[in-house]
């Protein structure tokens, strides 16, 4: 049996030849030319933030010497040999920790709440007017990109220190990352329902009430259950300004040289972020079935 | 098919539970409602808020508003422009450096690379345990090592992103088509040659758009980094509330906001561009 290969003739081999080199020629010059503005901006960048190898290569070994410090005790041996003196302020901590989970829990709440009920002036589909809408969009925008430790400074000193500003400051940023997330769900609905319910003669309120809320309520409750997550990692921060929560004990160990108590800290908050993940995890699958991760 | 019975009293009779919710769902939700606002009842107590300070912070926070306005730098503006740069900068290096480190660490944390669950459970719990330490406490530990400035903050931020990162990467790397990796191993391909031309052409537009949203998302993060000494503009604006100067202080607000919606809308461009607009990886 032979195998008989249809080919084109050489003229038009090479013809096609020439465009595919053309074409990868091209396609080389301009990664070449991006490649070219991405190294001048790294090394622009580079002087920017005062990038020092040297520095950093001869100090790398105070990274590991860090953990290794933490690691130790006073009495000098390791931290797991000893764990009442290495948690010796565990019920002040555990104490703290649950503040900072208090914390994170109401101000998700004050937040989720404003954002559920500013969010549907925000959507296109479901705003009463556009001039509403774009206030509602730019307060969203503000309280979004303000980053929420920079409220909590300035809640710091209006509300005096302590956990009232955190909750605040989270409760804001809240507001403004639920409340664009919660208008994209909304904007995305599908509007026969909503025809039908204003059909019916019902007034804006309440076709919101029967037509949106059924069809957005899952979506709104797994970005709130996310967004739970992600105000406890920023609420164990918020007593590095003084914002109330476990905070406050870290910047003192970390800045007066407490290496075990450094450790210790860090470990509860891991241990923490790791059970509040898989808690709120476990609940988004009992509420919405597997596989629906926002 | 049944006939649709016209009489609403006979469905209702049939279907009790599509017309009216069960009093034991009523009753589950009435509890979780009820339960989920008492704990933010004790939450409030618990945390000392009061009417009272609420009132006052309310009218201090009036009162700073007023004096914010009109924003005016002074005579540092030039200054603060140099620490938005060291801002970008950051944000910029930082980003790179967790994208650079975390590609061979997902590649391990990837079910369809490393199929034994021994090797990739160790990878995927570490990767979690950075990812759950905030960045301004990664700032605080590389302060220790390499000192104030913001070559700390660029090493604080890749090394919270280096985990960010490494869980993106392996979903991105799951989420793979098999059939190019198939027939690269028909073609005679080693290992990493499956890894470089069956995999990488598939996920590498998918981590390019997530690197780009990441460096949208980390210039926010390195506006605050300066707060605890790790360079940036976050040390100005710090600075400037603690010493109650409020026009420099909404300068710098104003400031981070705008270069936050610039390079949004550079990202954005060039995300769209990389991807195509019907894909965005934003999850």
């Amino acid at each position: 049996m032979t195998i008989s290969l249809s080919s084109y003739p050489p003229q038009q081999i090479a013809a096609l030849g020439a465009a595919y080199d053309a074409a990868v020629a091209r396609k080389r010059l301009r990664f070449a030319a991006g490649l070219s503005v991405f190294v001048v901006l790294l090394i622009i960048a580079g002087l920017g933030a005062e990038v020092a190898p040297k520095a950093f290569i001869d100090k790398i070994g105070n990274f590991v010497g860090y953990f290794d410090r933490i690691l130790n005790l006073d009495s000098g041996s390791r931290v797991w040999t000893d764990p009442a003196e290495w948690f010796w302020g565990w019920q002040k901590w555990l104490k703290l920790l649950a503040e900072t989970l208090l914390l994170s829990y109401v101000g998700t709440t004050i937040g989720a709440v404003s954002a559920f009920c500013l969010n549907f002036f925000a959507a296109t589909n479901l705003s009463p007017h556009p001039a509403l809408r774009f206030v509602v969009r730019r307060l969203m925008e503000f309280c979004r990109t303000v980053p929420s430790i920079v409220f909590a400074l300035i809640f710091v000193i209006a509300f005096g220190l302590g956990p009232m500003a955190g909750v605040l400051a989270i409760a804001i940023h809240s507001i403004g990352a639920l409340g664009k997330l919660y208008s994209e769900q909304a904007e995305n609905i599908d509007m026969k329902p909503l025809e039908g319910v204003r059909s019916t003669g019902a007034s804006w309120a309440s076709s919101i009430r029967f037509a949106v809320l059924p069809q957005v309520m899952p979506g709104f409750a797994s970005y709130t259950l996310l967004r739970f997550e992600i105000n406890v990692r920023e609420a164990s921060v918020m007593g590095f300004v003084g914002a109330g929560g476990i905070g406050q004990e870290l910047v003192v160990a970390v800045r007066k040289f407490f290496y075990s108590d450094v450790s210790a800290i860090l470990l509860m908050i891991i241990v923490t972020v790791f059970i509040i993940d898989i808690c709120t995890g476990w609940l988004r699958g009992r509420l919405f079935g597997t596989g629906q991760r926002a | 098919m049944t006939p649709a019975t016209r009489d609403p009293s006979e469905l209702l009779a049939r279907y009790p539970g599509l017309f009216r919710a069960s009093h034991h769902g009523r009753l589950k939700a009435l509890a979780i409602g009820l339960g989920a606002f008492a704990l933010f009842l004790f939450g409030c107590w618990y945390l000392e808020f009061s009417l009272a300070r609420l009132i006052t912070g309310l009218k201090q926070l009036g009162w700073f508003i007023k004096l914010m306005i009109p924003p005016d730098p002074g005579t540092s503006f030039p200054t603060y422009l140099v620490a938005m740069g060291e801002t970008l900068s950051i944000a910029f290096l930082g980003t790179l450096l967790a994208a650079t480190l975390a590609l061979p660490v997902s590649l391990l944390a990837a079910r369809n690379i490393i199929p034994s669950v021994f090797l990739r459970f160790p990878v995927r719990r570490f990767l979690d345990s950075i990812r759950g330490v905030d960045t301004l406490i990664w700032a605080l530990v590389w302060i220790n090592v390499v000192g104030l400035g913001p070559f700390a903050g660029v090493l604080a931020i890749a090394t919270s992103d280096f985990g960010a990162f490494g869980k993106l990467f392996s979903e991105a790397i799951e989420g793979a088509d098999r059939k190019q990796v198939e027939g690269i191993r028909a073609a005679g391909g080693g290992k990493l040659h499956e890894i470089r031309f069956g995999l990488m052409p598939q996920v590498l537009p998918v981590l390019a758009g997530q690197i780009l949203y990441f460096i949208e998302s980390n210039t926010r993060s390195a506006t605050i980094i300066g707060i605890v000494g790790a360079g940036g503009i976050g040390l100005q604006l710090a600075e400037q509330i603690r010493v109650l100067e409020w026009q420099k202080v909404s300068t710098l607000i104003l400031m981070i906001l705008v270069a936050v919606a610039a390079i949004d809308f550079i990202s954005t461009r060039l995300r769209f561009a990389i991807i195509g607009r019907a894909r965005d990886v934003r999850h």
